[in-house]
């Protein structure tokens, strides 16, 4: 019993990274209906950033998320100038399904790219901290898995405030429900477009600092968080940051609930089966409204 | 941008000039073990019409039928699955190969009238997670390396691999002229374009999307079954990573998406690329050919083919001018 809360426990924390990572995809889908594939080759980069100004700099992972994140966001208005600019300029369809391939071949350039820089090694940061553990009652908390889930929570805060608030986060939310309305409306939607992006990138570089803080990275994880984010978008629907979050530790549940019904190696296994489920049971249904 | 229905260029006049032109290459192919001992020779050439029937098995279903096939090395997976332990257990080999195809077929048709309620990105993403549970599933049910028996190793010729992959390359080649010609193909082509205007006219949408996929996974299964064939050690999963489909969607897209020769030639130049960088640097063909991707579908979304047809339209425009 005590094991089974301990591994749901631990599902929950990683399921606030799926949360974060889903976030980021939710947000350039929602507003530019472009589905970004090299998502998870996004993550892969912000977690080997973090790698990188630890061990070159020396510098602790946590702070490295102060660079990390305004770099993704580079990264991201770079991107958007480069490939996914061209993408948004055709109709809703087409969008999509050139936005798939081009985010394929990213995602192949990245990884091959990511192989070269940093070999296909399994990397994590040693951290003085990182073997500190809460215990509540029976429980163990590593503190910098709980510290992780916070920071994801506080960004996804963040964004939705941001989204709420912010001018152009406005504009954002007006794009993603009709553009020809937000642009009669005198919104440059272009811009629009272009900050979603950006956002998003960010959150995705954050998302690879704190698995890499928790976990670990290498070349060949972009695939599986990619699915991972799919498989909360595709839960929790477009539209609310908050929503999302729930959507990714509820999928971290459930993998850690599965894990121990049917064992460790049908984790993944769950997930994908609800994802395919879902999709055939709503064709259209859940992305919309 | 171009619309999606721009991505494949209409031209048919040279399909049957091509086919034939592949068809005396393939024959002429079927030469080079007589003259040819040297094993490296044979098995780049075995490597290039592998993967010539992978990626016209996908080529079926996504150049001439539209939909994106994510998930193709999940079809591939189970021909060399099936293939493996039936020719293992004493089948012969074609026949195990077509046993392979038609179980693939039948996990095909199985998920695909339920996976064509997708439409296109969701169609994609839906058949990666699928293959992706299979991949997983396999390697959890079969953990254990594949590897031939010691007298199956004795009697390993790569003369027999070599001619089954002639054989099976000649059979996509000529199943993708077939239907590029026949009504049915034409009725696919117009779903890629507009489905529902398709529909309107009387084109069965579902039912056309189901021949195009029985299609595309029975070449894959045999394409599975051959790589079973020659491979002597493998793990049972390997066949259904998702670098298959990667690699199918690649090779297609480079040469032209829709077309006869396209997949052909894209294959021709993935092959010989990527076992030219492999030497030195491992996956830097990956970096290259992404690259590459990415800039034909933006700027040139009909491949190599339009890129032949662009370069010989403004050398006639040259010359005629006075």
């Amino acid at each position: 019993m005590r094991a089974l809360a301990q591994q749901l426990v631990l599902g929950l924390l990683i399921g606030g990274l799926y949360g974060l990572a889903a976030a980021g995809l939710s947000l350039i889908f929602g507003v530019l209906k472009v589905l970004n594939v090299a998502h998870g080759e996004l993550i892969v980069l912000g977690g080997y950033g973090a790698f990188w100004l630890f061990t070159l700099y020396g510098l602790d992972p946590f702070v490295a998320l102060v660079l990390v994140v305004p770099a993704s966001l580079l990264l991201g208005i770079g991107l958007y100038a480069t490939l996914f600019g061209f993408v948004v300029r055709a109709d809703e369809e087409t969008r999509i399904k050139n936005s798939l391939l081009i985010g394929f071949g990213l995602a192949l350039a990245l990884q091959a790219l990511a192989v070269r820089l940093w070999t296909a090694d399994e990397r994590s940061i040693p951290t003085p901290y990182g073997g500190a553990a809460l215990s509540i009652s029976d429980l163990s908390l590593p503190v910098i898995r709980l510290l992780s889930l916070g920071i994801a929570f506080g960004l996804i805060l963040g964004v939705q405030l941001l989204l709420e608030h912010w001018r152009w986060g406005k504009a954002i939310r007006a794009t993603a429900e009709d553009w020809q309305a937000a642009l009669l409306a005198g919104i440059d939607v272009r811009r629009a477009y272009l900050l979603a992006f950006a956002i998003g990138t960010a959150l995705a570089g954050a998302t690879g600092v704190l698995v890499t803080i928790g976990y670990s990275v290498s070349p060949s994880i972009g695939l599986e968080w990619t699915l991972k984010a799919l498989i909360v978008v595709v839960l929790a629907g477009l539209g609310s940051m908050i929503g999302t979050f729930v959507g990714g530790l509820l999928l971290g549940v459930a993998e850690a609930a599965s894990a121990a019904a049917f064992g460790g190696p049908y984790r993944e296994v769950v997930g994908l089966v609800l994802f395919v489920v879902v999709l055939i049971v709503r064709p259209r249904g859940l992305f919309g409204r | 941008m171009t619309r999606l229905g721009a991505l494949w260029p209409l031209a048919r006049r040279h399909d049957l000039g091509w086919a034939a032109a592949i068809m005396t290459a393939f024959a002429v192919l079927g030469l080079l073990p007589v003259f040819v001992q040297r094993n490296d020779v044979l098995n780049f050439v075995f490597l290039i019409l592998l993967s010539i029937s992978l990626a016209q098995s996908w080529n079926i279903l996504a150049g001439y039928a539209g939909q994106v096939n994510l998930g193709h090395a999940a079809f591939f997976g189970v021909g060399a699955l099936l293939a493996r332990a039936l020719w293992i257990a004493g089948l012969p080999i074609v026949l195990a190969m077509a046993a392979g195809a038609l179980a693939a077929t039948a996990f095909a048709l199985l998920i695909g009238v339920a996976a064509f309620r997708l439409r296109g990105a969701y169609f994609a993403i839906g058949t990666l997670a699928l293959a992706e549970i299979l991949r997983i599933t396999i390697g959890n049910v079969l953990p254990e390396i594949s590897t031939l028996p010691a007298a199956r190793i004795a009697g390993y010729r790569l003369s027999e691999r070599y001619y089954l992959a002639l054989a099976l390359a000649a059979v996509s080649v000529g199943t993708v002229a077939a239907l590029a010609a026949s009504r049915t193909g034409l009725g696919m082509q117009a779903i890629r374009e507009d489905e529902e205007a398709a529909e309107a006219s009387g084109v069965s949408g579902l039912g056309l999307k189901l021949v195009a996929l029985s299609l595309s996974t029975a070449l894959a299964g045999l394409a599975g079954g051959l790589f079973a064939y020659y491979h002597i050690s493998y793990y049972p999963s390997h066949p259904f990573g998702p670098h298959w489909t990667f690699d199918a969607l690649l090779m297609t897209f480079i040469g032209g998406v829709g077309t006869l020769h396209g997949p052909v030639l894209g294959a021709i130049l993935y092959v010989t690329l990527k076992e030219y960088v492999a030497l030195r640097w491992v996956d830097f063909h990956l970096l290259i050919f992404g690259a590459l991707f990415i800039g034909i579908v933006l700027l040139l979304p009909g491949g190599l083919v339009q890129a032949g047809t662009r370069a010989r339209r403004l050398v006639s425009r040259r010359a005629a001018k006075p």
